[in-house]
């Protein structure tokens, strides 16, 4: 009887460890993946039924709360822009000269026809404030150990009930990570790879988005050209500067 | 007024193959515009019984913030209706969701109804009948864009009160057929309660489908439309059409009545030593108007024999057979059943026999009111007047 409560208290205090060590595992994702100001050039591919689609676009971030993003191409792109101010998001549309406001269930919409929607672009809440994080294992992924991190959702109103996220034990980069539905099922699946040390922190290269249910190779976000903590002008993030 | 009618009949028959091609023609456009307006009464008469049976029923007592036209307003647009006011009312939930089959994605509208309701024609008995796990119904239209059958499982993926991805295999227990494609394309039926688990949801509803015993009363947070004002669109369609096509009419008509204008003017002007006959035995001016107006009439009443002999087998078989047109309604989003059976009622006919007399005696006047300013003396000797 003895033996099966001091084995119960080690495993509930292991539980709390491995629960601890999946926190500080994000956090330092986080701190890897998050800078204080990011410029980032970007190309984003959509492969569709027929054909596949290459959007060209330069994104401007300060921490979660700001971001200003502008298509470069192709033509028809061209102009549009988008800005993102905590929990708002405005769309600037160069053809009709009208900038709109998205919310709520609009933001469920897919991004340029995507596999991404602005709900998925828009999440500023921390990953530890809405998950509860448990390691469950280790995997090899293309050559490099990671940890497998299981989330499940604390509070009410997140998109996805759980996550699962595989993360570069040396260099805390997540490579993939999986999403799913409050049954169980699948949703997406994104796949980081390429990758590369750039100003000193690691930084995938190359992001896959898959819509799991839907036949398709999803989305590719390929960074052409990142920077890391470049003071940005503060007239970046102002509504005035989508009509610019 | 009869020896006016006799001696027109005799000079209508004497004049032979002019009085035929008169009468063909008037009664081509008779006929005509018999079928057309039985046509759109025929599609009226259709569209309206479907709709009642489908869809509106004794009218919908809808949720203030929904708007069937607004995919916007589904997120907000519902609420609890009390129960003690829920009497004679189907609660309709309305939620947007997802589903993928073959490999594919289709954003569609689920729809919850009680499964056991009997106020539209809708199958929903088989959403109670079945023993998968979440049981749905689907329209022709939405089998054949979708390419699904009866017993096939398709994911579904939809999101529950707070906004939280859900998702699982629903089973397709029954495919029905209706000419209204506002309850068959791009959405799924599932049993209300099934959805108020799905969604958490309890006891929500977009919208209440009132049966024939409803009594409305003002709720706070519901607008009530009737049933009427949920035709009003498809009655101001039918009548647009109406009016569109009675240009049609009027350039048919206008050729048969100008053939007996023509005819009339021609008689008064060739027939004048008759007619100073007649004044000379006695008639006056206006029975020999008469003599001529009656004649111009009597091309119409000849039209409207002509018209039923052949116009009866010919409307009667294509009432019977109906008109299937290729097109259809759904991509204009009206009713619109794919053979439209005509309706001819007493009113129609009646009233386009009357009308088409009407003007034929109209314009056999005109020509014929020349006689009265004649010089019957001159008109004897035939002296051109």
């Amino acid at each position: 009887m003895k033996k099966i409560i001091i084995a119960l208290i080690l495993s509930f205090v292991a539980s709390c460890l491995f629960a601890q060590d999946a926190i500080m595992i994000i956090k330092r994702v986080d701190d890897n993946m998050i800078s204080k100001t990011q410029i980032v050039e970007s190309q984003m591919l959509i492969y569709g039924r027929r054909k596949t689609r290459t959007v060209v676009s330069k994104s401007y971030t300060e921490g979660k709360d700001k971001s200003f993003t502008e298509y470069l191409s192709p033509a028809r792109e061209k102009g549009t822009k988008m800005l993102k101010l905590k929990d708002r998001l405005w769309i600037y549309s160069p053809s009709t000269d009208r900038t709109i406001q998205l919310s709520g269930h609009m933001l469920r919409q897919s991004v340029m026809g995507s596999d991404l929607s602005y709900e998925d672009m828009m999440e500023d809440r921390e990953m530890t404030d809405m998950y509860s994080a448990e390691v469950v294992g280790e995997e090899i992924i293309d050559g490099r150990k990671t940890w497998i991190l299981e989330l499940k959702a604390k509070v009410d109103d997140v998109a996805y009930y759980s996550r699962k996220i595989w993360v570069d034990t040396e260099r805390y980069v997540p490579l993939k990570e999986e999403l799913f539905a409050k049954s169980g099922q699948l949703l997406k699946r994104v796949s980081l790879t390429d990758i590369t040390k750039v100003d000193g922190r690691w930084y995938p290269q190359k992001m896959n988005y898959k819509d799991v249910l839907k036949t398709g190779k999803g989305t590719d976000f390929i960074i052409i050209d990142i920077q890391f903590n470049t003071k940005i002008p503060t007239y970046i993030f102002n509504k005035a500067s989508l009509r610019k | 007024m009869r020896l006016a009618f006799q001696l027109a009949y005799k000079n209508l028959i004497g004049a032979g193959l002019r009085t035929w091609l008169n009468s063909i023609v008037l009664s081509f456009a008779f006929v005509l515009i018999i079928f057309f307006n039985g046509l759109l009464d025929g599609w009226n008469q259709q569209a309206r019984l479907d709709g009642i049976n489908w869809e509106y029923a004794n009218g919908h007592l809808i949720n203030e913030e929904y708007d069937s036209y607004n995919p916007f307003s589904i997120q907000d647009g519902h609420a609890v209706l009390p129960k003690e006011d829920q009497a004679n009312l189907t609660p309709v939930l309305v939620r947007q969701a997802t589903i993928y089959p073959q490999g594919r994605m289709f954003p569609i509208m689920l729809k919850g109804i009680d499964s056991k309701q009997s106020t539209i024609k809708l199958p929903s008995n088989l959403l109670n009948t079945s023993e998968a796990n979440i049981p749905v119904i689907i329209g022709n239209r939405m089998a054949e864009t979708t390419n699904l059958k009866v017993g096939d499982d398709v994911l579904l993926r939809w999101r529950d009160k707070n906004g939280t991805y859900d998702a699982s295999s629903v089973t397709i227990v029954g495919i029905f057929d209706t000419n209204v494609a506002f309850v068959d394309s791009g959405q799924i039926w599932v049993a209300i309660d099934k959805l108020w688990e799905m969604t958490g949801l309890y006891n929500h509803a977009s919208l209440f489908i009132a049966n024939d015993n409803y009594i409305h009363k003002n709720l706070k947070g519901w607008r009530y439309e009737d049933r009427e004002f949920l035709l009003k669109e498809l009655t101001k369609i039918i009548e647009t059409k109406k009016v569109s096509s009675s240009i049609m009419y009027f350039l048919l008509l206008s050729i048969g009545l100008l053939a007996i204008f023509d005819t009339q003017v021609l008689s008064v002007f060739r027939r004048q030593k008759e007619i100073g006959t007649y004044i000379s035995l006695g008639m006056t001016r206006f029975q020999v108007v008469k003599i001529f107006t009656a004649e111009g009439s009597m091309y119409s009443i000849f039209a409207v024999f002509l018209a039923a002999a052949y116009g009866i087998p010919l409307l009667g078989y294509i009432a019977k057979t109906g008109i299937t047109f290729p097109m259809s309604g759904d991509d204009y989003g009206i009713i619109m059943a794919e053979t439209i059976y005509p309706v001819y009622s007493f009113n129609l006919v009646f009233g386009t026999i009357v009308i088409v007399v009407l003007l034929a005696t109209i314009v056999s006047f005109l020509p014929a009111r020349k006689i009265s300013k004649m010089n019957p003396v001159e008109a004897l000797k035939g002296k051109l007047q």
